[in-house]
């Protein structure tokens, strides 16, 4: 009960949209360059949905949708194939409660309903569930700048005792002025895995995750890749997704927060 | 714990007409008196804001520390892991600082500490460090279901062996956006929540922290199990729950599953009950489906009010009370049972043995969980 088999992964941040096209970056093969999220992702959100919801939403649905679809065209016609999902999130949607707190300083503190419905950190996997279908659990949770690997955590757990396929989908964006001030998050970025604990004839690795909690987190070369590495949650994953671009063996250390790492090695 | 014991029985609601900050709504709530002095002080100092105060005060009560500070000496501190839901955290320390910005730059007060206070982590930090402990830490914010999915992560981690026991909680407290986002959306009620009355007409929101210590015994130990665990997706819509409780059902189905056991061996349901008209009504349907009209069941919202993310810890414990002293809280303010309503709602308390008792919770974005627990005899 150590390993985990990576059938697919989505991808979105600045210069990183979508797992394919980020390959080269990933490995070394290309320079990164800095460009704007494409406008149309999360898909398949009905259009007056897509309207509504938050920049939040429609980037952890993007990465989820782009993991699902590279691992079986068509996928949204079977309802037995979207798995359990894990979300994993610092602070979750902080531009709906940058909104709350801000009526709250005026006289009638006048909370919009829409605002509180969004207000929850489960919003994006509510949202999952609406537009797949899917009746399956999900969980998400905090473990601040530990988010990350606390996520791949729960979804190896669960795929491991629960002999099940998980989605872990893992998102954080810059917070709005002026908790912008006090926490620092330089770029959006959010990615998914698709975890099966079973051998697939499909793959782009396997995780084998080790126990300990003590070492040094891997960092990047690359400058900016390290600046989004160090500088969003999210992004804490990006020695993970860099040795699977590889396609390389080699043993990856995650930062788990606090000092402590995940560690894992990953092989082809 | 004794306390609650004593309320359970002499049926003394903690409900009152809202005395909550300055908030002027028509509305009851449920507020633990004198967190307001009780600061967090020294290394905790951070940390300090009515939510994790909430957790500290748990932390302390019926020997909870000292339990964890035996177990910790038998396993390591680094293989215990810590699980907290929490549905807003302390977020009630941001909209201070909102009220406090600087009128010139609109910057947030210099004391503001986003990460020990609002962000969503910050209890099931405190509590790791009020512990002494270096394990696997998360925290769980599924909204009301946020403390039940706390246990189901645990025992999943232990499971895994990524730790060998978990510290499993749940905390939150009253904050201005809970108050006004429920009056808001039209569920607060304006008189005390009355679960399954056929005048009730919402919630009153209350606040609550809680912890149980989670590890592998053998049975006839004489402590309350974890028997089972059942979760799912409404996949229906962001706040409404599903009018005929499908995701509900199968929760509870899920659970029964888990634990291996049929309906008819669970002696209690301490259903999530909130006493809104729609929430209650789904319940209701599922609990129906499930095991029928015979399971007794009540709601305790009428002691506690909602706890949100706390809800399913809260819960947990009060069905442990039950189980151990065997016996059924009637529910609480509950005046006439909704006609239209069929599940086996119990009004006023009675003494009955238990063996096996469920624990729903369910919240915003329709996402489920029930807990069985039973007592640990032979």
């Amino acid at each position: 009960m150590n390993i985990l088999h990576v059938e697919a992964i989505g991808l979105m941040a600045p210069g990183l949209a979508g797992w394919e096209s980020s390959r080269a970056v990933l490995a070394g093969e290309q320079p990164w360059q800095a460009a704007p999220l494409p406008a149309a992702i999360a898909t398949l959100l009905p259009a007056n949905e897509r309207r509504r919801t938050t920049a939040t939403v429609k980037l952890a649905l993007q990465v989820a949708q782009e993991a699902m679809d590279g691992a079986q065209e068509g996928w949204r016609s079977r309802g037995d194939f979207a798995p359990p999902t894990v979300l994993a999130s610092s602070g979750g949607d902080s531009e709906v409660l940058d909104k709350i707190c801000m009526a709250l300083t005026e006289p009638d503190r006048a909370v919009s309903p829409t605002q509180f419905h969004h207000s929850v950190h489960n919003t994006p996997a509510g949202y999952w569930a609406i537009a797949t279908g899917c009746v399956l659990p999900s969980l998400s949770l905090s473990a601040y700048d530990g988010s990350f690997a606390a996520g791949l955590r729960e979804a190896a757990a669960w795929a491991w005792t629960e002999t099940t396929r998980v989605l872990l989908i893992a998102y954080d964006l810059p917070l709005p002025f002026p908790l912008s001030e006090r926490r620092m998050i330089v770029a959006p970025f959010a990615v998914a895995l698709l975890l099966n604990p079973a051998p697939t004839s499909e793959r782009l690795a396997v995780l084998r995750i080790k126990p300990g909690r003590s070492g040094a987190a891997d960092q990047l070369e690359d400058v900016e890749l390290e600046r989004l590495r160090a500088g969003n949650p999210a992004a804490r994953s990006l020695p993970l997704l860099r040795a699977i671009a590889e396609r390389r063996t080699g043993l990856v250390a995650l930062d788990a927060g606090d000092n402590a790492v995940l560690g894992m090695e990953v092989t082809p | 714990m004794a306390a609650s014991l004593a309320a359970l029985r002499n049926r003394e609601s903690g409900l009152r007409p809202c005395d909550f900050e300055d908030a002027d709504l028509p509305t009851w709530v449920g507020r633990v008196a004198g967190v307001e002095d009780e600061p967090l002080t020294g290394e905790f100092s951070v940390f300090d804001c009515r939510n994790n105060r909430l957790a500290r005060l748990a932390l302390e009560q019926d020997g909870f520390s000292t339990a964890v500070r035996q177990v910790r000496d038998r396993y390591g501190m680094e293989r215990i892991g810590v699980f907290v839901g929490t549905s807003t955290s302390g977020i009630g320390a941001t909209e201070q600082a909102y009220r406090n910005r600087d009128p010139i730059t609109g910057s947030l007060p210099e004391t503001f500490d986003y990460q020990h206070t609002h962000n969503l982590f910050s209890a099931a930090d405190l509590t790791r460090r009020w512990l002494r402990l270096s394990g696997v830490a998360l925290a769980v914010s599924t909204a009301c279901s946020s403390s039940a999915k706390a246990f189901a992560s645990a025992f999943r981690h232990i499971s895994a062996g990524f730790c060998d026991a978990a510290v499993v909680g749940g905390v939150d407290s009253l904050c201005l956006t809970t108050l006004y986002g429920f009056n808001a959306l039209g569920l607060a009620s304006t008189q005390v929540c009355r679960p399954w009355d056929r005048e009730r007409d919402g919630l009153s929101i209350g606040e609550a922290a809680g912890f149980a210590l989670l590890e592998w015994v053998e049975p006839g130990d004489g402590c309350i199990h974890l028997l089972g665990y059942g979760e799912s997706s409404d996949a229906y819509h962001m706040t409404a729950a599903h009018p005929e409780g499908a995701g509900a059902a199968l929760a509870m189905e899920q659970a029964l599953a888990h634990a291996g056991l049929q309906p008819e061996q669970v002696d209690y349901i301490n259903l999530h009950g909130t006493a809104t008209v729609l929430n209650d009504a789904a319940e209701d349907k599922a609990v129906l489906r499930v095991f029928g009209p015979g399971t007794p069941c009540s709601s305790t919202k009428g002691w506690t009010g909602h706890t949100l993310g706390a809800a399913g810890i809260v819960e947990a414990l009060l069905v442990g009370l039950c189980l151990e002293q065997g016996f059924i809280p009637g529910t609480l303010n509950t005046r006439q049972r909704d006609p239209n309503l069929g599940a086996g709602v119990v009004l006023h308390n009675q003494e009955k043995t238990l063996r096996i008792a469920m624990s729903n919770s369910f919240g915003f974005g329709g996402t489920n969980c029930s807990l069985l627990f039973g007592r640990g005899e032979g």
